[in-house]
């Protein structure tokens, strides 16, 4: 049924939220309230096309972007989350973890493999958002831990595009520790003389951005990214006051030095595979 | 005198007023010393009692206990030389962390720890041992003297966590944290660190990537504290409690979970109930620990820590 033979008496999913348009049809831009038509967002990448606003890519079509047709070979994807707490809140975390996997379609937080970028071998890991909140457990330590391990044992590069609120509750002290974890491992990458680029997309903040996040020979971000440490809503109640305009965003960083650049989606690749081939390529002999 | 008393140590700490009013009678006769000695008996078992159940919260509070001994309580009692050096060379000076060169038994250390206040003014000053970015890169000068200089860093770790403030987020919180675990991880000399407080999440880590992880047995150690896990998670503050208890953030929770190498027992009451004997059981401890990480090379070192590191964590592999 498409939404105009909806029953008016019926209310419509999410009725209480401004910005939500009955799918179907249109998507509306978070950005600028343009209503795009379905399929125009995913054409361009999840990037508005009126006003260039970045809505989230899920992981899989942020590595069809950045990587060549086909070259992708995922690592780590038999690595599950366990429940060593036991935890359970208002829901079980064991139940939580169900309905991550049902409703984001991704095994975890996290998705890592090798593959080729403008032919380059990279090793690329991408954050999944949908899957609570993007946060880092023991598997999305683990599964970092190997991609940076392939990385050294391949001699490539490694990519990781962050997209989380921090680490996992539910794991207790294992999830603060995956912070020191994924940051052995990528030092140890990191000293074979292998670049490590951190591309941080909306939002990376708490335990990914206090670690490998924030570790990256370079720093891209997307525009309008939020990237800090504590979220602003914790910072608003301590401080009691409303934060500025444009507080923790790509601009902010890249004005307060944190970033190397701000990179718009469309650019993504091209940018990558330019620098890596600045950082890796032996030097061309100069013409006589 | 105790200004600052928990509900939980309430009853102990009034009988015990009780009992120093009873001896400041004088003279005393033999009835009243009788009583004297009655009350004690009581106090005492009403103390061990007390301490016998403790809820993960009630934990979670003596952690916090305004009384508690802090980074330079210890670096009074279990050092000597010490000289305390500031500054990160790139903005300031963040008081909510110490760190210094000093002697431990004789032995150069660097030391570092998270600094609360004891009184309102300190507290202020010292930002409730909330660390700004200066805070961990002074930290991470520190450790890089250390290692040039060939000498052990110990820290202490008592701290809410880094400070969520608009400034601290202006001069990079995030990345200033990352640094100094990256540069734990390959440090070539023997890190200790003790959680003598509150261990509070990446704050906390951001001084406790080591070769052993101790933890005083009323300390926490957590990656979130309960009142944030409580706020998000239940969207209750009455939640807090059970939110202490889900999180095994105690020392006993954290040993079993491989993260801590070692539970330092504490006196009973507390570190704060008797701040020297607690000082001296952590001395040994020490003394134990660092003893066995000076006799590996810097190369096994290393290698025993990135293991250490490598591991952590709990997942399955189908």
């Amino acid at each position: 049924m498409n939404w105009w033979q909806r029953d008016p008496n019926e209310p419509a999913a999410g009725a209480d939220d401004k910005k939500s348009v009955p799918s179907g049809v249109f998507t509306q831009c978070d950005g600028c309230g343009e209503a795009l038509v379905d399929g125009e967002l995913q054409q361009q990448h999840g990037v508005c096309p009126a006003c260039g606003h970045h809505h989230y890519l899920a992981a899989r079509r942020r590595v069809e972007l950045l990587l060549d047709p086909g070259s992708f070979v995922e690592l780590g994807g038999a690595i599950e989350p366990l429940d060593p707490l036991a935890f359970e809140d208002t829901k079980r975390y064991q139940d939580r973890l169900r309905a991550a996997r049902q409703g984001s379609g991704y095994s975890e937080a996290v998705l890592v493999g090798l593959g080729r970028l403008e032919g380059r071998a990279v090793a690329l890991g991408v954050l999944v958002f949908e899957f609570i909140g993007g946060s880092m457990g023991s598997v999305m330590g683990e599964r970092l831990a190997r991609l940076f391990e392939a990385a050294a044992a391949q001699g490539c590069p490694a990519i990781v595009c962050s997209a989380s609120g921090g680490a996992r509750m539910q794991e207790g002290i294992l999830s603060l520790m995956q912070m020191a974890k994924t940051t052995a491992v990528l030092a140890r990458m990191k000293r074979r003389g292998l670049p490590f680029v951190s591309v941080l997309c909306h939002p990376t903040t708490g335990g990914v951005a206090a670690s490998f996040a924030m570790l990256g020979d370079l720093h891209l971000a997307e525009p309008g990214a939020l990237i800090g440490f504590a979220g602003p809503r914790v910072i608003e109640q301590t401080i009691r006051q409303t934060l500025p305009e444009g507080f923790q965003r790509a601009e902010f960083l890249l004005e307060h030095g944190m970033i190397d650049a701000i990179v718009p989606r469309r650019e993504l690749r091209a940018t990558l595979a330019r620098l890596l081939g600045l950082l890796l390529d032996p030097p061309v002999e100069p013409a006589a | 005198m105790n200004t600052a008393v928990l509900d939980f140590e309430r009853d102990v700490v009034e009988l015990e007023e009780k009992i120093e009013a009873l001896k400041q009678l004088a003279p005393v006769g033999q009835d009243v010393a009788a009583e004297i000695v009655r009350l004690e008996a009581r106090a005492a078992q009403l103390l061990r009692q007390t301490f016998a159940e403790l809820s993960p919260w009630q934990v979670v509070q003596l952690s916090r206990h305004p009384a508690r001994p802090y980074t330079l309580d210890y670096v009074e009692l279990l050092l000597t030389d010490f000289v305390e050096l500031r500054g990160d060379r790139l903005y300031g000076d963040d008081p909510a962390i110490v760190g210094g060169l000093g002697r431990f038994e004789g032995r150069p250390v660097v030391l570092l720890g998270h600094q609360k206040g004891r009184s309102t003014r300190d507290n202020v000053r010292r930002n409730f041992g909330m660390p700004r970015p200066e805070g961990y890169r002074k930290a991470k000068r520190l450790m890089e003297l250390a290692a040039r200089f060939g000498r052990p860093v110990i820290t202490f770790i008592d701290t809410p966590g880094a400070y969520p403030g608009l400034d601290a987020e202006e001069r990079g919180q995030a990345e200033a944290i990352a640094r100094n675990l990256e540069l734990m991880a390959q440090l070539p000399v023997p890190i200790l660190s003790v959680v003598i407080g509150e261990g509070g999440s990446g704050g906390a880590l951001a001084l406790g990537v080591a070769d052993r992880i101790l933890m005083l047995e009323h300390a926490v150690y957590s990656v979130i504290s309960p009142e944030g896990c409580a706020s998000i998670l239940w969207k209750d503050s009455a939640a807090v409690p059970r939110a202490a208890e889900v999180l095994r953030l105690r020392a006993a929770d954290l040993l079993r979970l491989e993260v801590a190498d070692e539970v330092v027992a504490e006196p009973l009451g507390g570190a704060h109930r008797a701040p020297r004997e607690m000082a001296v059981t952590l001395g040994a401890a020490l003394r134990r620990q660092l003893g066995a990480l000076l006799a590996l090379t810097p190369a096994a070192l290393l290698e025993q820590r990135y293991d250490k590191y490598r591991r952590i964590g709990a997942w399955l592999e189908r």
